[in-house]
């Protein structure tokens, strides 16, 4: 069975060396728009590069949407 | 004080920055993000607050917020819709602290529908891991004065209680407490909630309100962009009427043509 990591609440297949910009790069996401929380710490923009994903992980991607 | 001078150069000031209009609006409920934008634009508005919520991975390349409401040109306000408890409230702000580098947010931690009405002891504990974080917090509270000076005590930006519950467009409830809460405020003090039309929002500004935070009195008009333009020149109107202050009242007529030099 593939190892996965956990993305915005679903299961995402997990990549051995991915980075977190690799994968945003993988998704078409536009890292300047978006915030990455990875098991519930916060991956500032500067380390989105060097920060390796591992099994197992929880990330949430996020972004600004109309809201009141 | 030369009224034309004092309508002019009004200005209030948010965490060192000065803004113009007195009012700040919702981004939310929406027809599409041309209708946002349109009615953002229409609004005057040059505060409007956001929501933080999960990218929609099966479709990436949609267009975002930031493409229509440009925020180089409108400051965002990144709100805690949605949180209805302290740690998601400060989690969720310091994702949309990394999201967009702004330290002013609202906070905003929420009891159960149907009344949405503020958790006080909620918001109390958010606020402080927001300040200790290095947050500028306006935080939307209940309309009690002990809560709103023990917020501003603790460092919070601006103290906004409602008029009435989120989204009810019931209007100012309460205008004797917000009185009281603007008497004693001694940073900015908003509406925040209840707004359902125009003069709505003169009234809280008459009563001597900041400015008015307000959402769905403009979204959820048949025509939005005609209501922010309406919303605009209530607070506008307000603001003036506030300034310029009332006329006493009195309990019977006093005739506005003067009663000497009548014909016989």
């Amino acid at each position: 069975m593939t190892e996965t990591i956990h993305l915005n609440g679903d299961p995402h297949p997990f990549i051995p060396g991915q980075t977190v910009a690799d994968l945003l790069a993988a998704l078409a996401i536009d890292a300047n728009k978006i915030a990455v929380e990875r098991n519930e710490a916060i991956v500032p923009r500067s380390l989105l590069a060097i920060t390796r994903l591992a099994p197992g992980d929880a990330l949430e991607i996020v972004h600004f949407i109309g809201g009141g | 004080m030369d009224g034309i001078t004092t309508a002019e150069t009004d200005s209030w000031k948010l965490s060192g920055r000065v803004f113009h209009s007195r009012l700040i609006v919702g981004t939310g409920k929406y027809r599409d993000l041309e209708q946002t934008a349109a009615a953002i634009e229409a609004s005057g508005a040059e505060i409007v607050t956001v929501a933080v919520r999960r990218v929609n991975l099966s479709d990436a390349s949609a267009p975002m917020l930031q493409d229509y409401v440009d925020p180089k040109r409108y400051t965002y306000l990144p709100n805690t819709a949605g949180c209805h408890t302290a740690k998601d409230a400060v989690r969720t702000l310091r994702l949309a602290r990394e999201a967009g580098g702004w330290n002013l947010v609202k906070l905003e931690v929420l009891g159960p529908p149907p009344h949405l009405y503020p958790d006080m002891v909620a918001t109390l504990e958010a606020a402080e891991a927001l300040l200790a974080d290095g947050f500028e917090v306006m935080v939307y509270c209940a309309d009690d004065p002990v809560a709103a000076k023990r917020l501003e005590a603790m460092g919070c930006c601006a103290i906004m209680p409602l008029g009435a519950p989120i989204g009810s467009g019931l209007g100012i409830q309460n205008p004797a407490m917000l009185r009281m809460l603007i008497e004693q405020a001694e940073v900015p003090l908003l509406v925040d909630a209840g707004v359902g039309t125009a003069s709505d929002a003169a009234i809280a500004m008459e009563l001597g309100c900041t400015a008015v935070l307000l959402n769905s009195a403009i979204a959820h008009s048949p025509n939005p962009v005609l209501m922010a333009r309406a919303m605009k020149q209530a607070v506008e109107a307000g603001r003036l009427a506030h300034l310029a202050g009332r006329m006493p009242r009195r309990m019977g007529a006093d005739p506005s043509s003067p009663l000497a030099g009548l014909i016989r």
